[in-house]
């Protein structure tokens, strides 16, 4: 009782975060918490791990989609302006040639296309991803700074539905979790 | 943190021709290994970074100079004239955006052909690329004649109401080698952001964790960004591959479109994006191959990455080479006399000697590498992708001077001669580049550091399923 004392007087909680060594054990950690009925939770690892973010649940990637709809933006903007500058606003008769020669607007259109798409490619992907972002609780934990090096780490978030404190605790280490630690927020 | 220990002093085996990484890494000490490159304390980087880096700044201050001088005089200063209006400005143009393009090739198509030994050097051959692209797109400018109008070249609404022509090469390559250069930071700065969060932590001053925090962007390695990281990766990977194609394409028709002996063929794209390539992955092999050595760094760029690289060199060599024998193929077979006599200028006329040496260079000496011995033997690659540069950079020399020198009458023959601050311009933006470079070994991890965790998991794995084989 008196544990859970102590708890409620806590501030704020972010959640509760245990560490693993290799990326194997998270993803079978992440897999058993998803089981386990929680949804409201992050792994994070110093390296891309296949199959961890589907088994936290995650389906809905859509950077394609972004980078596709600015594709065919700068296609047509890039073709739609040259088609503009020489027919509309400065059309030149040059040797007789037609003022809608498209075949020459390929190139421009092209890089136009490439430039639009490969900016969005890194620009959506930071804007879903919510940075850039100076704070998150996450790097309240000491130990938190080898996730970017060498150690792979589990959150359940306390907005999670399930979340209760000291079962929370005993869940993460009950799957192998190491250095078992409240996130203040 | 290994910081404090002596680089010199660890005893670091090259791993041989078969293997990415040497034994006994884990993703702790790939993190040191490479990490502590950039927090080496100033008197423990080596002392020729400090000797090299100061060559180059002298460089750095010749170009300054060189364009100080081009600013007030104009372009009379350089040996340029009429009819030979394209000097070593387009020369150097061609070559140096040809040395960017083994970057990408690294970078964005070894990524999609899932090629292993990619891994250590493509955020190297990226910021290569970078800075060949900066040094490439000084020429046309400085070019220019009233450089400080350059912004004339991109379509804006404008007081006149006047647009570029977008029918015209010249405005294809405006738009190929900004989006070129644009897109290549976008890549190389992707690629940063998760090293740079690494660095962020790893970090053993206050104010260094402050730097590379603010340019980590927050980054937590969460499995959701890493997931939306993977796809922004892979799409960059697959735009920058027709990019970089269509760079060097674009390039080759400033030359292909005109109707000029020699420059109207239709085999200057595949052949200039081919020595493109090949010049790029030259530069590459005399960029790494001192710096392995000077950080000690041969168990991270092995063997393995110089010989596949040479191997690159050596088929993209042959491609131009076949390059070079069509052009004298179809000079033959038109039966265009003044085709022929171009070409046969070339090889007989002022510049013949160029012609010789450049066959030399880029065709006869790079033949050695088809031995095996020759390719394991680093000092002989490094000096074979030094002749190559050169034999590069005599080639467009070859293409830009000879056409403009004969045309196609008598009356409009003419010389060209390099004059001093052409020179100065040239070796200017060499040093640019240069020192460009030593800034980024010295600032950033030379080596994408997560990648390579990728690489020491995939070995573990490997090692794993091999014991439990035994």
């Amino acid at each position: 009782m008196s544990d859970q004392l102590v708890l409620s007087e806590l501030p704020k909680i972010h959640g509760a975060m245990a560490e693993f060594d290799s990326p194997e054990e998270l993803v079978e950690a992440c897999k058993r918490a998803y089981e386990a009925g929680f949804r409201r939770m992050d792994a994070y690892a110093p390296m891309p791990v296949s199959g961890l973010a589907e088994a936290l649940g995650f389906k809905k990637n859509r950077v394609a989609l972004c980078v596709l709809i600015a594709g065919i933006c700068g296609a047509a903007g890039g073709f739609g302006l040259l088609e503009w500058i020489t027919c509309v606003a400065f059309p030149h008769n040059v040797g007789g040639r037609p003022f809608n020669s498209w075949p020459a607007y390929i190139p421009i259109t092209f890089e136009c296309t490439v430039l639009l798409a490969g900016l969005t490619a890194l620009f959506s992907m930071l804007a879903m991803n919510g940075l850039p972002q100076p704070y998150h609780p996450v790097f309240n934990v000491e130990r938190f700074e080898r996730a970017s090096i060498d150690k792979f780490f589990l959150c359940i978030e306390s907005s999670d539905p399930q979340f209760r404190t000291p079962d929370v605790i005993d869940f993460l280490r009950d799957l192998g979790g190491k250095e078992v630690t409240i996130v203040p927020a | 943190m290994a910081i404090t220990e002596n680089l010199d002093s660890r005893e670091l085996i090259d791993p041989g021709p078969d293997r990415v990484i040497g034994p006994g890494h884990n993703y702790e000490t790939v993190t040191d290994r490479i990490s502590e490159i950039v927090y080496l304390p100033l008197k423990k980087t080596p002392k020729k970074w400090y000797v090299g880096a100061f060559i180059a700044f002298c460089f750095v201050n010749l170009l300054v100079l060189a364009m100080w001088v081009l600013f007030a005089e104009g372009v009379g200063i350089w040996g340029i004239n009429i009819p030979i209006g394209w000097g070593f400005a387009i020369i150097n143009f061609v070559w140096w955006i040809g040395i960017g393009h083994a970057g990408t090739l690294i970078s964005a198509i070894l990524f999609l052909l899932k090629q292993d030994w990619r891994t250590s050097i493509n955020r190297f051959s990226e910021a290569m690329t970078l800075f060949a692209v900066a040094c490439a797109g000084m020429f046309p400018i400085l070019h220019l004649g009233r450089p400080w109008l350059a912004y004339w070249l991109f379509p804006y609404p404008n007081s006149m109401w006047l647009w570029p022509q977008p029918r015209s090469p010249l405005e294809w390559d405006v738009f190929a080698v900004s989006t070129y250069f644009t897109i290549s930071l976008v890549f190389w700065y992707c690629g940063l952001i998760p090293d740079l969060a690494s660095m962020r932590d790893n970090a053993p001053k206050l104010w260094q964790r402050k730097i590379y925090g603010i340019l980590a962007l927050g980054w937590r390695g969460s499995a959701i960004h890493w997931h939306r990281y993977q796809k922004a990766y892979l799409l960059l990977a697959g735009l920058s591959t027709p990019l970089v194609l269509s760079v060097h394409t674009v390039v080759s028709f400033d030359f292909a479109i005109s109707i000029l002996p020699g420059w109207h063929t239709t085999i200057f794209p595949p052949y200039f994006v081919a020595g493109a390539i090949y010049s790029g992955f030259a530069m590459v092999l005399t960029l790494i191959i001192p710096l392995r050595a000077w950080y000690n760094m041969r168990d991270l760029i092995t063997l393995r990455h110089i010989e596949a690289s040479a191997k690159v060199m050596l088929g993209t060599g042959l491609i131009v080479a076949y390059g070079y024998a069509m052009e004298a193929f179809f000079a033959w077979y038109s039966g265009d006399k003044y085709e022929s006599f171009m070409y046969w200028n070339r090889i007989t006329g002022p510049y013949g000697i160029c012609w010789a040496l450049l066959i030399l260079c880029n065709i006869a000496i790079p033949q050695a590498l088809w031995s095996r011995k020759v390719r394991h033997n680093i000092k002989l690659v490094w000096i074979i992708s030094i002749i190559v540069n050169c034999g590069m950079w005599l080639e467009r020399f070859e293409i830009v001077v000879t056409s403009l020198t004969r045309d196609f009458i008598p009356s409009s023959w003419g010389t060209y001669i390099p004059t001093k601050w052409d020179w100065a311009t040239y070796l200017g933006t060499l040093g640019f580049f240069m020192f460009l470079i030593f800034l980024f070994v010295r600032l950033l991890p030379s080596i994408s550091i997560f990648e390579v965790r990728e690489v020491v998991h995939h070995e573990q794995h490997m090692e794993r399923a091999y014991e439990e084989k035994l």
